[in-house]
């Protein structure tokens, strides 16, 4: 099988209202840095484009299609899209090059969420008969899910306020990072609850922003002359849209995903995973069996910056940067989609 | 039977969601120099880069930024049209009514926009208009300041130089 | 470059989808709008509540339905202090996870409560029902906790 790496990443700072750049605008700076990291100038020096990006978000029809409008696109390219995190646009130019149709790949996400109201925008993914109908928030579902853990006494909400510090303290080195600084998890336990048992601070905060990744083949690395990871594992599972059919205290599909990735295979030296809640990042962590030898979303993960449809990318591009940088020597980044950690990706990063 | 025990085959599900749109830098851009009066195109910044009116941030073509502005002329060239017989809802313009993609002289793309003043049937690519403005204390940051583009006595563009035009227009 | 005004602009997007529900949705429906809740039996055997048309497990299509009670017991929830436009209460009220005697899954719906402190997992809860159900998923209004506050 051709081995495949990634060569480029970036993203944008995350910024709670990005407010008068447009998709295109939020894409262009983005694009153009992966560019420069590989020495090439446009979309028209890779063999194949594909974008994460969902128009709903800030509800603008096409806004997928204006996106284009940053990639130079004449004379034509091959382009893609997919209506999900750009993960699986990333998963897409996978299989795009291990068939041997391209050689590299240019992926990108994006999202404005700013403009809409994004629990309720989200909740109109659930089923369209039983929860859409009823307009189930998502950070209620989160705090259903938290609660279950709690009196299962799973974790604790001392176990959440700790992974909140986490976030905010890794992030003070982030400056992408929305929210970061120094706090105690006594001060955290001290706010109020929002939706209760969730404090706000267990929550995301709503981002706008963009990231964009090249990927290739280690030969076309090799021929660009640039520093790389290799992609040596990646797979992604799905559970059912009942809610009340998942054990939600568990991952079931990450724990798939990251058998079929071959996690274990190797000792993990850094993890991102795409834990919007503070609970789920504990679920994450046991799901993906990371112990004390793993440095666990270093970049502060995206409790501290939560770009819908590029965070999951932005995952692994943390992770690359750390390889490539010399920081660590394998890795793991883990993507997430829906609502209560229902569809997983987990790649698997190694340097050269 | 009566409907109380007819089986359930399909329910009505409205979705209403609500948003705060914003325009986008270069759209801005444009719209504050509309609301002046003003038609604004935007290029990357090259002498020879393809003008866009309206812009959106990019230039398609090569994936750059538009960081240049140019006034373009509010005069135009009919580069298709279609006349429409529906009316538009909750638009009091009646049908039939004439719809084109215009190339203003100094652009290189076409927007979309009404015609009237004309007859509908002599409406013909490469037919020369020109804006006709609604009175300036009315002016927002919208291209609706223009009512609409109606026939002026010059004469038509070669279908190859439709959008080449300088925004001296047919002058030299 | 001229400096441009911020320019921004309320709008709402609406759909006005009819959807086709299919006969397992459709029964369900059907059943609500007679008071009554619909479920059925999984590959395994647990009684799904509202049913679904295939097991997740086996992909099995699933057609026996089995009545159920409109009383069940909180299995978890979410306390909504400050309920969003959208939402089906303006007052604060509890998310819940509710498993109906007679199921084994649980399901989604709101819970009316006086304060938070009046709701908790095990709790009791029974529907309330619309005054005139139309086959939705919200003909059960919410659900109310039954009385055993004492």
């Amino acid at each position: 099988m051709r081995e495949i790496c990634v060569v480029a990443y970036s993203q944008s700072d995350c910024k709670s209202n990005a407010g008068m750049a447009n998709e295109v605008e939020l894409i262009m700076p983005q694009l153009q840095a992966v560019y420069k990291q590989v020495g090439i100038t446009s979309a028209q020096d890779v063999d194949f484009v594909c974008s994460g990006s969902c128009d709903y978000l800030q509800g603008a029809a096409f806004a997928f299609v204006a996106g284009v409008d940053a990639l130079g696109a004449v004379p034509p390219i091959k382009e893609s899209h997919v209506e999900m995190d750009a993960a699986w646009a990333l998963y897409e130019s996978v299989l795009k090059i291990r068939m041997g149709q391209a050689d590299s790949a240019l992926i990108y996400g994006f999202a404005k969420s700013s403009p809409g109201e994004l629990p309720i925008v989200l909740s109109q993914q659930l089923d369209p008969y039983y929860l859409a109908t009823q307009w189930v928030d998502t950070i209620s579902l989160a705090a259903m899910q938290a609660r279950l853990m709690l009196e299962q006494g799973l974790i604790t909400e001392g176990d959440m306020a700790a992974v909140v510090a986490d976030s905010r303290r890794k992030a003070l080195q982030n400056p992408q990072a929305q929210l970061s600084g120094e706090t105690s998890t006594e001060a955290l336990l001290n706010e109020p609850h929002y939706v209760s048992p969730l404090r706000r601070s267990d929550c995301c905060p709503v981002s706008d922003g963009a990231a964009a990744m090249i990927i290739c083949t280690v030969d076309k690395a090799k021929e660009w002359g640039v520093p790389y990871a290799r992609i040596t594992g990646i797979d992604h599972r799905i559970e059912t849209h009942n809610l009340g059919m998942r054990d939600l205290t568990d991952s079931v599909s990450t724990r798939q995903a990251a058998a079929r990735a071959g996690v274990a295979d190797g000792p993990v030296d850094v993890a991102e995973v795409y834990a919007p809640f503070s609970h789920q990042q504990i679920i994450l962590q046991r799901a993906l069996d990371l112990g004390d030898d793993t440095d666990i979303n270093p970049s502060g993960g995206v409790l501290a910056g939560n770009l819908m449809m590029a965070s999951g990318v932005s995952r692994i591009g943390e992770v690359f940067r750390r390889i490539v940088a010399g920081e660590a020597g394998r890795g793991v980044a883990h993507a997430t989609s829906g609502p209560c950690l229902q569809h997983n990706m987990v790649t698997v990063l190694e340097g050269a | 039977m009566s409907d109380e025990q007819d089986v359930i085959t399909d329910i009505e599900t409205p979705i209403y969601l609500k948003y705060n749109f914003t325009a986008g830098l270069a759209p801005s851009r444009f719209l504050t120099q509309l609301k002046n009066g003003k038609l604004t195109g935007q290029r990357r910044a090259e002498p020879d880069a393809p003008v866009y009116v309206p812009p959106r941030g990019s230039c398609p073509a090569s994936g750059m930024p538009t960081d240049e502005e140019v006034e373009v002329s509010d005069k135009a060239t009919v580069q298709s049209f279609t006349i429409v017989h529906i009316p538009i809802p909750n638009n009091p313009i009646q049908p039939p009514f004439v719809v084109a993609n215009l190339v203003a002289d100094g652009a290189n793309i076409s927007f979309i926009h009404l015609m009237s003043e004309c007859v509908n049937e002599e409406v013909r690519i490469g037919q020369r208009v020109q804006a006709v403005w609604k009175p300036e204390e009315e002016w927002d940051y919208a291209m609706d300041n223009i009512r609409y583009f109606k026939p002026i006595d010059e004469p038509d563009v070669a279908v190859d130089m439709i959008g080449k035009l300088p925004v001296t227009g047919l002058e030299e | 470059m001229s400096q441009p005004d911020l320019l921004k602009q309320p709008f709402e997007l609406g759909f006005t989808y009819t959807r086709s529900t299919g006969p397992v949705v459709g029964r369900f429906l059907t059943g609500l709008r007679n008071r009554e809740i619909i479920g059925n039996r999984a590959s395994d055997g647990r009684v799904i509540v509202p049913p679904m048309e295939y097991d997740p497990v086996t992909a099995d299509a699933l057609d026996e339905f089995v009545p159920v009670s409109d009383e069940g017991v909180i299995v978890s929830w979410a306390w909504v202090s400050e309920p969003r436009e959208a939402h089906p209460m303006e007052k604060p009220f509890a998310w819940a996870m509710i498993r109906l005697k007679g199921a084994d899954v649980p399901m989604i719906h709101c819970v009316a409560a006086p304060e938070e402190s009046a709701v908790s997992t095990g709790a009791r809860v029974k529907a309330r029902w619309v005054d005139e159900p139309r086959g939705y998923i919200t003909d059960i209004a919410c659900f109310e906790l039954m009385g055993d506050a004492s």
